[in-house]
This record gives C-alpha cells, structure tokens and sequence, in this order.
C-alpha cells in the first residue's frame, strides 16, 4: 500500500523544463451564450503542461512560452472542453467561448466534467430524454428494449424486466441516481420499481466493466441518470401528458426547477399513469390495470469545488395481473393451455383485484463532493431505501383481502469515491462501499414466507485506472473485491428439510422448539466476491475504433435462490432453492467495433460469457399434492456459456432521411448437460426509416418493423401429467417457443414554439398497426393469452 | 467546509436514527397455513342400508414433498344408489379445522367436479347448489351400474366460470384434486 502511494504521488510530479522562452498568453474565458465570466476554468498548455485557473474576473494568464504553436485545452465544470490552436510570435490576448450543455449534460453526480463515462473499453448505450419523454406511459423496461442487446422478461405488459445479453433479476444492477436499487429484484415477476418520468437519460453497459458502481453486474449495469441543475438564476420546468386507447388510460408527468447563481437548487418532480384492462387483439386481458405514482424532491447546493444534494422520492406502483393466469396445479395449466382463449374474460375495467402487487419504494440520499486541488475529488453517498412488497391471491374465507406476500426490505448504503486525474493522460478512480440490508417477512399473511427474515452486511472496494498511452490508443484496469455476510432465520417444511437430507449436513444451525412439522434453522453464510476488468480502446483513424473489454465478476446467491421452499403461488409451481448454494464466476470477453463517418455508422459487438456455478431455475419435477399435480421449479447450478452479437447501424441518406438498423442474437448453453438454457431471447431485428425536418417544427416521423424470430433453442422441459376426463398421463408441451412475429409501429412529432421561454411538443404514435396476434417465448403469460394488439397514443410536452 | 460540518452532522443523526430502529433478533414466529386443504373424506351412505365406502386422502405437509395419502375402505356394489357428502378439513390445526363450512358459504364461488374414467359404470347428480342455482358439490348421490372398475377424481375448483359445461370450461382455480381407485363387485 505504501508504495501504492508512493507511485501516486510520483505520478502527480511535474517536470516542467526551464526555457528561453518569455512570451504571453492571457486572457479571459466566458459562456458563449450569456457571456457570463467563468471562474476557476482550467487552462493547460499541452506542450509544456502549464496548468492555470481563471480569477475570479475570469481572468488567466500563461508565461514562458516560446515561439511556436501550442495546444491549449480549455476546460470548465458544466461546459464541454476545447482545445485551441495558437501560434505565438509575441503576446497574444485571447477570449475562449464555452458552451454549456445542459439540455445534454449526463451528470448526476454534481461535480465537473460534462460527460462522464462509465467504462472507458466497453460500448455504452444510452436512450436519450427525447426518447424517454416519447414512452412517457411505459416502463424502463419497455423503453430497454430499443437498446440492440436488451429484451425482457415479463409477466404480461406491465411486469417488464430487463435482461441483458440473455441475464436477467440479480444480474442486472440497476444503479438509480448514484443508489443501486434494492428493489428484491431476485424474482422473475418484481420489476424495477423506477419512474422514468423522475431520469433524464439511461446508460446501458452490457458487462460487469464498470467496476465503481459493482462487481456482480454479470448481466450488465442499467445506470439511470438526472440532469445536473445549472449554476444560475432560473425558474424551467416541464409537463406531459400522455394518452393510450389499449388499456384505456395515460399518465401525466411534471416537473420544476428553481436554481440560484450562488448553486443553490431544489427540484420538485411527480408522475401519475392509470390504465384499465389491456386487450389483446381479440379479447380483454382482464385484470391487467396498473396504477403507479411517484413524487420526488431534491435540493442543494452546486459549487465549482464543493456541492452537497438531498434527495427523497417515493414510488408507488399497483399492478393487475391477468386473472386468467392465476391457477391451481398442472391440472390448471393444462387445461388454460389448451384453451383457445383466456379461460377467464370479463368487460373491461379499471378496478384491479385479486390477484395483484401493490409495491412501494422510499428513497432518501444525502451526496457530497469536495474536490482537492492536484488530488481529485472525493464523493461521498449515504442512501437509505425501503422496499414494501404486497402480493394479493385470490384467497378462500377471513383470508380474502389478506396478502399472501408480504415484504419489507430495508437497505443502507454508504459510498466513498475518489476519483483522481493523476496526469493529464491517466486517472484513478478509488471507492469504498458499505452496506446493511434487513428483510422482514411479515407471518400474518397466513402463508409460509417464500423469502425468510435475514440481515445482510456487505463491504466492498475498488480501484480502476485508465490511461491513455497516446491519442489511438488507451488501456483500463481494474479489480473489486465484495464481502457479504448473510444472517437468516427461515422455517422449513420438516418433510422437505429431511427429504434433502439437510437434517445430516445442516444439523449445527438448527434451532431449538417445538415448531409443528416445520424446522427454524439460522444459515449464517459468507461470501468472498472479487472481480476485475482490463480492456483497451484503439482507434485506427477518425471513422474506426475497436474496443476489447474482459470482465471477470462474481455474485453470490440471492436469497430467493438459497432460501425458496414451496408454492410460489403467483407462478403457480413450487420453488426449490438450495441452502448449498455458492457465488457464480463469469468470464466475459467482449469486442466492438465502431464506425463513425457523415452517412454511415455501426457497432458490430460480438461477445462470449463463459459462468461457472450458474445459478438457474427450470421445470425439474411434478409433485402430488392433494390440490393435484404442481410443476416443481428447482435453482440448480451450472456451467454455462452465453455468445452472442449486437449490431447497430445508421444509414444518413440526406439532412431528412435516415435509416437505423439493429440485430442481435444470443446463444446460452448449458456445457454441463450439453443443452439449451431455458429463457434465452430469441433473435431479433429492428428496422426503422426516419424523416426529419427541422423547418417543419423538428417535425420527426418513423415507420418501425420489430421481428423476433422463433426461438430453436431451448431445452425439453415437457412434462406428464395426470389428466381425470383420460383416466391417463399425458404429456404437456412446455416448452416448445411460439412462432416468429412481426410488428409495425408509427411514431410522430411535432414541435411548436408558445413564446420565448416555452415550447410545446406533440407526438402521435401506433403500435402494433396491423393488430397482429402474437406471443413472446420470454412472457410468461405466453401459455395462456395473446400479447397485446394494435394501441393508438399521444403525447403532450410542454417546456416552460 | 461548513457544509461538509452540516453534512457530517446530518449523515450521523441518519444512522443513529436507523441504528436505533432496528429489530432485534427475536425469533420469528412460524405461519401455519390457514388456507390449506389436507384431509378429504367422501362418505358414500347406500340407500335402503348397507356398507358405507369411505373416500380419503390425507396430505399432511400440504404441497411438501411427502405424497398423499389415498385410502378407499371397501368395494362398491352394482345397481345401488348412494347418498354421497364430502368432509374437508385442515389437520395442521389443533383441533382440525373444517374448512367444508367455509365452502359452503362461499358456495357461489366453489364447485366440485366428478371425473368418472371411461370403463367405471358409475353416474353422479349434485344435490346441493348456489344461491345462483348452480351447482355446488359438496353433497351428490352416486349410482352404480353393472361390475367394472375405473378411476373417479374429485376435483374442487374456487372462482370457477359459473355456470359451465364441465371442468374443462371452468377456469378458476384447483383447491382439490384427488383420484380414487374404485370397484364395483
């Protein structure tokens, strides 16, 4: 550690050279648009790596420069940075003009840098505030789905889970705000619970790279982001209102900012989407309305070289879950299966019952920066999250209204960042994390908790450097090491403890009572997580760049896959985890390759994730039971391979028209049984032509086609059951993917200017166009409905 | 750096506050489930006397691993009436709870079926309904043909579609399902 340290402040030591040289350059640095002077803008002289700062008259001036031409990069926090040419013969006077980018800047964090970028050797994707504000009315992982890569997992419409590169639930970190989300994202059917109305943009790094943020991203890393609040006198703010004919409702979303020259601001932000019933093209999805509302204060204090924000927000979300769907044992399934139809259809309504989800999240965070000079600048995070989860079956007797599910999860995070520029071509970043984490499952539900009681404590740390060893070519390394510690108290079936022979190995963590035919055991359980990245980025000329990126990450078992033990009734299958569990390794490699001219660009971005002791769930068995035969879903671990490839490209035919194109394809394979993985996206393509024009109002049109293709690998998980009318087993097909299907969607807008300060913008949009019937492999309604048809929206915006 | 004090000051209280809300490590309390269904009894009473034939199947740990338990007292005889009831009960609970009754308050929302397999000369007629006139189940009478064999499931359905052709239209939801080894001798 000491020479750790030794190195750094060498590092930091700059030889500057004495020369002959007694030329000037000074002058003043200002806002282009307001021409306001910037104070504390930073002023290097490339060649002789001369660093001033501007006085506060926004004055600077740089001596001892000799007769020749240098670079001078101009640097400024909320601004982009410039670089200018000058040639000095004698002493020259210049005016620099920065430009602030704040409809574009990507900070959340409330230091400088304009974009700051989270790995430096792995491709980002990001969906932009025009396209968030567009898909006003859907979820984050309606919106994840454009990205070329990212398909979902869901459970009807409205319960959209994000999967990336085929890896879903506890691989797939979402980091909101600077917080990662602990939402109990272990289960398929718990989406994210965020707003996108409350983000301005959404990064999407497909890998565990970006180690600052976590070293179990196997999956890869959703980071959602809030525009930072400029540095001057200003009142803005904006409303949408959203409207759609499938499911009869909208959502109305609004937001205002008030900000002070001296870096005072607060913000103020509240969404509200109400659907009914969704339909599918020929029939009603009855009791799949959704109900969600958030709200979301913020306000602090944004200086040059300290800043401090609070923040609070409340999410609140109850979703329908389509009535149909809600089943006994097989017996059920495969009699919905085989019916042409749901076997339940009511009339429409807005009213959600039984069987539904009603969860709610807190978030409240405290974040400071203080940036040293010549050192870097150290951010400091604490975050507090609550996570209340209620799930309602449809239940007999004083039970009725009762919740069969009932969480609550509570989690601390505390994050030290130190993130140094030790030279001008290398920059270190260090971070420290800490966490608490305590689940209560609440008994009076008078069901057996799915997820027992446990206390959880984390700590990490990291250290990432990049370099850049010339203008082609820059390397990133980095290495995290994560411990948890896992504190349970979990009742167990006694016939189940025993019939897995658990009675032998776990003995020691019994505890003592008389429990009827249950057994209360304490697993005290410790997990040692390190990870790592190394990637380079070369760039072969201006058009060309290839970026390699290899990403070792470990995750340990979550609680869903340890701890279940019984009827997931909401699945209607009994769910076998396996306290035996240990962390899954991956070992992902990926390459991309970018091209960037006027007419034509692409990424082509092949990958392979090689993971030891995957962790996954399929059909494993059918058990009797007195309610009849339940399918029995058992988490067993495996190793597994993932390869795949994305492609994204964009064709500028003139200043109107544009052509985008987006493949990608996942291979997942189980290599120790030489089989399928079972939930693997299919293939899939989108294809758009785009006509812009920005004398019509930025008038916007685009014409989509989305086709999945028919999944052909997966693995057989049919199975017999017995069926009372044949007197016989039979065999269900469970397994079998259904068809390829294509999809048609229209999107429009238009803007208007109202006055000089407000603008309104109006977008008209079908999807679906030709009411096409169709089922996705990876919906897990798909046995039994429809997926949705043909939806008319409009959008309102108005920017004041 | 003074708000960095107001920082530091702030972030302490947080975590004293949250320190002090902690549960203790009390050990929770186990759920018994109030819902399930382990017993059923089908007592089926000839008519003009006889030997009553018990139906029973017994599943103590619910949707554990352990198998049902399925019991049918005697053979059947040919060309008889039979007055049927169904007995549910929950026997995690001290003293077993009868869940018929709750049932049968809920009758608009429960139906049973009979699921006679081909070969068993048997036929069934529900005795009890609804407040809707539709059927309910929990009583029946049986009548026996000619000596044969077969399978006979009964299966309790809860919300199903009401009313309906047979259990195939039915929807809803399986409480009970439960099939029987029966001879008629």
């Amino acid at each position: 550690m000491r020479l750790f340290f030794l190195i750094l402040v060498m590092l930091y030591c700059n030889f500057t050279v004495a020369q002959n040289c007694n030329n000037t350059i000074s002058g003043t640095v200002i806002d282009l648009h307001d021409r306001t002077l910037l104070v504390d803008a930073k002023i290097t002289v490339l060649e002789t790596k001369q660093v001033v700062l501007t006085s506060s008259e926004g004055k600077f001036s740089v001596s001892n420069l000799c007769k020749q031409t240098y670079t001078i990069e101009v640097y400024h926090a909320f601004c982009e940075t410039k670089t200018y040419k000058i040639e000095v013969s004698k002493d020259v006077e210049k005016v620099f003009r920065l430009e602030h980018h704040l409809e574009e800047l990507n900070e959340i964090i409330l230091k400088g840098k304009n974009i700051k970028v989270k790995s430096k050797t792995m491709l980002e994707n990001k969906i932009s505030k025009q396209d968030l504000e567009r898909n006003s009315v859907k979820s984050l992982g309606d919106v994840l789905n454009n990205i070329s890569g990212v398909a979902s997992l869901n459970t009807g419409n409205t319960i959209v889970k994000p999967l990336i590169n085929g890896l879903h639930s506890s691989r797939v970190v979402v980091m909101n705000d600077g917080l990662r989300m602990e939402d109990q994202d272990w289960g398929s059917e718990h989406a994210p619970n965020i707003d996108i109305n409350a983000l301005d943009n959404i990064t999407v790094i497909k890998g565990a790279s970006a180690l600052q943020y976590s070293g179990n991203a196997i999956g890869g890393i959703i980071i959602t982001e809030t525009t930072k609040v400029p540095v001057k006198d200003s009142l803005y703010g904006k409303t949408i209102v959203s409207g759609a004919t499938n499911g009869r409702g909208g959502a109305i979303t609004s937001q205002l900012t008030k900000s002070y020259k001296s870096g005072w601001y607060g913000k103020i932000q509240g969404s509200a989407k109400r659907f009914g019933d969704f339909n599918a093209p020929d029939y009603n999805l009855s009791n799949t309305g959704v109900f969600e509302r958030s709200a979301s204060l913020r306000g602090g204090l944004n200086q040059f070289s300290s800043g401090w924000e609070a923040y609070y927000s409340l999410y609140k979300v109850e979703t329908g879950i389509l009535r149909a769907s809600h089943l006994g044992g097989a017996g059920d399934q495969v009699r919905a299966i085989n019916s042409p139809q749901p076997l339940f259809i009511e009339n429409f309504k807005y009213n959600i019952g039984a069987p539904n989800q009603d969860v709610e999240h807190h978030i409240a965070s405290l974040k400071g920066f203080k940036k040293f000079n010549n050192f870097g600048t150290l951010d400091f995070k604490y975050g507090f999250q609550q996570n209340k989860r209620l799930e309602f079956d449809i239940r007999r007797g004083d039970a009725k209204d009762e919740a069969s599910l009932d969480l609550k999860l509570n989690t601390h995070t505390l994050i030290l960042d130190l993130d140094s520029k030790m030279s001008s071509t290398s920059k270190l970043k260090l971070g420290l994390t800490g966490q608490y984490q305590t689940n209560f499952a609440d008994p009076a539900t008078g069901v057996r908790r799915l997820i027992p009681d446990y206390d959880k404590y984390n700590a990490g740390f990291y250290a990432v450097l990049d370099k850049k060893i010339n203008n082609q070519l820059l390397y990133e390394i980095g290495a995290r090491f994560d411990y948890t510690y896992l504190n349970a108290l979990k009742f167990y079936r006694t016939s189940f403890w025993e019939s897995r022979n658990y009675d032998t190995i776990f003995q020691d963590i019994v505890v003592e009572g008389d429990f009827g035919n249950q057994v209360l055991v304490n697993p005290k359980l410790n997990f040692y997580n390190p990870s790592a990245t190394a990637g380079v980025t070369y760039k072969f000329n201006e058009d060309y760049t290839l970026l390699f990126n290899y990403a070792l990450a470990s995750r340990a078992p979550n609680p869903s896959e340890l701890f279940s033990e019984g009827l997931h009734h909401s699945a209607s299958r009994i769910e076998y985890g396996d306290l035996r569990f240990n962390s899954e390794t991956a070992n992902k490699i990926s390459l991309t390759l970018q091209h960037e001219s006027k007419n034509f660009s692409f990424t082509i971005n092949p990958y392979v994730n090689f993971i030891n002791r995957f962790i996954v769930i399929e059909p494993a068995d059918v058990l009797q039971t007195i309610r009849g035969n339940f399918q029995v879903w058992e988490y067993r671990q495996t190793n597994a391979r993932l390869v795949g490839v994305d492609i994204n490209s964009t064709i500028t035919l003139n200043n109107h028209f544009q052509f985008n194109h987006q493949f990608s394809i996942v291979k997942g394979k189980d290599l120790t049984r030489d089989d399928a993985l079972i939930n693997m996206p299919a293939a899939s393509t989108k294809n758009a032509i785009i006509y812009k024009n920005k004398k019509i109002n930025n008038l916007y049109l685009r014409l989509q086609s989305d086709y999945v293709f028919e999944q052909n690998e997966f693995p057989n998980t049919n199975f017999e059951v017995f069926i009372p009318e044949a007197g016989t087993r039979e065999i269900v097909d469970f397994s079998t993917p259904p068809n390829a299907y294509h999809l048609l969607s229209f999107d429009s807008n238009i803007d208007f200017k109202l006055n000089e300060t407000s603008s309104l913008s109006i977008g008209l949009g079908i999807t679906n166009i030709f009411n096409t019937k169709y089922r996705n492999y990876l919906n897990r309604f798909r046995y039994y409905t429809d997926d949705l048809g043909r939806d008319y929206t409009i959008n309102l915006k108005i920017n004041y | 750096m003074k708000n960095f004090k107001l920082i530091t000051l702030a972030l302490m209280t947080l975590l004293t506050f949250n320190a002090c809300s902690d549960d203790d490590d009390a050990t929770p309390t186990p759920v018994n489930e109030e819902e399930i269904i382990t017993t059923l009894t089908v007592t089926l009473t000839p008519n003009g006397g006889g030997t009553t034939v018990i139906l029973k199947t017994q599943d103590l740990d619910g949707d554990g691993p352990n198998l049902p338990i399925t019991t049918v007292s005697s053979n059947l005889t040919p060309g008889t009436t039979y007055v049927g009831s169904i007995e549910l009960l929950n026997e995690t609970e001290d003293p077993a709870e009868d869940i018929t009754e709750e049932v049968e308050d809920e009758s608009d929302e429960h139906q049973f079926f009979y699921t006679i397999s081909s070969g068993l000369d048997v036929t069934t007629t529900y005795t009890n309904f609804d407040s809707n006139g539709d059927p309910l189940g929990t009583t029946f009478e049986l009548e026996t043909g000619a000596i044969s064999s077969g399978l006979m499931t009964f299966t309790l359905l809860h919300e199903p579609t009401k009313p309906n052709t047979g259990i195939s239209d039915a929807g809803g939801e399986t409480d009970i399902e439960t099939t029987f080894d029966i001879f008629i001798q």
